[in-house]
């Protein structure tokens, strides 16, 4: 699997919490500067393959390389530093700091300056600061929150704090940024926005994202490539069009819904 | 450049103060207020624990007591003679004793930033309650062996700890304590402390080593407690392990909480609102503490994020108002 040229390789990851396979022999390779979408139903293990991705979960079995380097078995904080970034799911903003100090606070893997620098604030300390303080700054410009430098995270609407997340993110300066249904809780139009946003960031920070998805507009409409997963096994791999016709796909997933609107037909 | 010029003159402020100090205001009165100081010191070392990286530290007297006793037997057995030699050689007493009593403090901090690190330990594993009896049980375990210990002298404590430390040196301690916290709060290193204790999981994703920067604030907050703990074993001359029961750390959490989490201008108001308060309430005689208790209920439920929030008292604040006033 490896020499692949792949960015990110799963080879036959497996993550089982007592007897619950949560993801089973998963194998992926995402390339460089990608779009991928991992979808699934509720429960697939989505969210699991992030956590064993980043370090949150050592896996039971198999091996990640990022980079061709094995990083499974790595500290969440050792995972960011190599490069990879995520969102949450259910938005774990730093709530007390404003916008700026949350992205600032991504940025601390950079900073220069040690700890005595600090505290007897040397030249280094003050040049790395300012940069710090620059970068955040335009980063926020970037994702539209710059009116918001100063507002505490949590006192954010909804919409700005998903953007902020990624501005996070994005402050780590990863090379793969791995985003967690980063539409949950939009509107229509703002998940457009969204879609637009993640598409620029890809393009102007030279970056590959992987996506969890629900919203099967934004996973079709954005990634050039999907995974499926059912209950921690990948069930498809292909281009969006691929996976609307996968026979497998539509039983395990767009199923549900086929069937709902065939009944709800029938019914009528 | 800069730096020197703050030093020179914070030394020859804290020397006019300390000239003065005694001059203006019987014994009692300096008494208090440096009595003041050293829970400024607690204060604010305990902020950096409970306020800045929020963790539940309930032991912050153990400590002191580290810092107090470390100190004490470095002077006793070491700095006594040092300093004696010091002044045979012609050196004025003053300055005789500022090498030993240094070296003492910071060998005082450095025992209890040990045991710092040694508590500190357990906090990767454990969070709230549960670290908050950890960091309990380890106060309570100093005492006892601090109670057991003769060489020390147990329970009828440690007499003969030459009266060294003036408002000068504790001055000093609460000037650098407030210098390292600020510093650290408005650098990256702080930021580190304030997303921990925000959000734990977050950080680590981002690439904050929360096992690090946990153990940190421990280290740093248990030296500075050990320092105070070595002034106030050199103000008084005489330590008790009674001085440095469960009730003790309580009286800086209050400090702290009463601060406000994370503003070090905060744990300094209230270190020296809660010094104050028992002193200036003596007239009301028995009714002292139920007076003092229902002040502190009162103020938290007036002002339940404590008095400075988690924001600071800065010049700008002030520019900012006197701005306004005048608009």
């Amino acid at each position: 699997m490896t020499g692949n040229g792949a960015l990110l390789t799963l080879d036959n990851v497996t993550m089982q919490f007592g007897g619950l396979k949560a993801v089973c022999d998963l194998s992926l390779d995402i390339a460089p500067g990608e779009l991928f979408g991992l979808i699934g139903p509720n429960g697939a293990g989505k969210t699991t393959v992030f956590n064993v991705i980043t370090g949150v979960y050592a896996p039971t079995a198999g091996q990640i390389l990022f980079e061709g380097k094995p990083i499974h078995g790595l500290k969440p904080h050792a995972v960011a530093r190599r490069g990879i970034t995520r969102t949450f799911q259910n938005i774990r903003l730093f709530g007390s700091r404003c916008c700026r100090d949350n992205v600032c606070i991504a940025g601390h893997q950079h900073a220069e300056a040690g700890l005595a620098d600090a505290v007897f604030r040397t030249p280094q300390f003050t040049r790395d600061e300012a940069r710090m303080q620059r970068e955040a700054r335009e980063l926020l410009e970037v994702m539209g929150l710059a009116q918001w430098e100063e507002t505490p995270a949590a006192d954010l609407p909804y919409g700005q704090q998903r953007r902020l997340e990624i501005a996070r993110a994005l402050a780590g300066r990863p090379r793969l940024l791995l985003l967690d249904e980063p539409a949950a809780g939009l509107n229509p139009l703002e998940t457009e926005e969204l879609m637009h946003l993640i598409e620029e960031v890809l393009r102007r920070f030279h970056l590959t994202i992987l996506l969890i998805e629900h919203d099967m507009r934004v996973v079709m409409g954005i990634c050039r490539r999907i995974a499926v997963l059912d209950y921690g096994l990948k069930i498809a791999e292909g281009t969006p069009a691929e996976i609307r016709t996968n026979p497998k796909v539509i039983e395990a997933y767009l199923g549900e819904e086929v069937e709902a609107d065939l009944g709800a037909g029938a019914g009528a | 450049m800069k730096h020197a010029v703050w030093l020179a003159g914070s030394i020859v402020a804290l020397l006019a103060l300390n000239f003065a100090l005694p001059r203006l205001f019987n014994p009692y009165i300096v008494q208090v207020v440096m009595l003041c100081g050293i829970n400024v010191i607690l204060a604010v070392s305990l902020n950096l624990i409970n306020g800045f990286t929020g963790q539940f530290s309930i032991g912050h007297a153990g400590f002191m007591a580290i810092g107090a006793y470390g100190s004490a037997m470095i002077t006793i057995h070491a700095g006594k003679g040092w300093a004696a030699a010091l002044g045979a050689a012609g050196i004025p007493a003053a300055l005789a004793q500022a090498g030993p009593l240094l070296v003492a403090l910071l060998g005082g901090g450095l025992l209890a930033a040990i045991a710092g690190y040694l508590v500190g330990l357990p906090s990767l594993r454990l969070r709230g309650d549960y670290l908050a009896i950890v960091t309990l049980g380890f106060g309570e375990i100093i005492r006892v062996l601090i109670l057991n210990i003769d060489a020390v002298g147990g329970a009828r404590g440690l007499p003969g700890i030459p009266g060294w430390a003036n408002f000068f040196w504790v001055g000093a301690g609460m000037l650098s304590v407030i210098l390292v916290a600020r510093h650290l709060a408005t650098s990256t290193h702080g930021r580190a402390l304030f997303a921990i204790r925000d959000d734990e999981v977050a950080a680590e994703a981002l690439g904050v080593d929360t096992t690090t920067y946990k153990v940190l604030a421990f280290v740093i907050g248990a030296f500075f407690a050990g320092v105070a703990g070595g002034l106030f074993a050199h103000y008084l001359s005489y330590l008790n392990p009674n001085s440095f029961t469960f009730l003790k750390s309580i009286e800086v959490i209050a400090m702290v909480v009463l601060g406000g989490m994370g503003s070090v201008s905060g744990s300094v108001l209230a270190a020296i609102l809660l010094t104050l308060l028992p002193e200036l309430l003596r007239p009301v005689k028995d009714y002292r503490m139920v007076m003092y208790s229902l002040m502190l209920i009162i103020l938290m439920i007036t002002r339940p994020q404590g008095l400075m929030g988690s924001r600071e008292l800065t010049l700008a604040m002030f520019r900012r108002r006197r701005a306004a006033a005048a608009a």
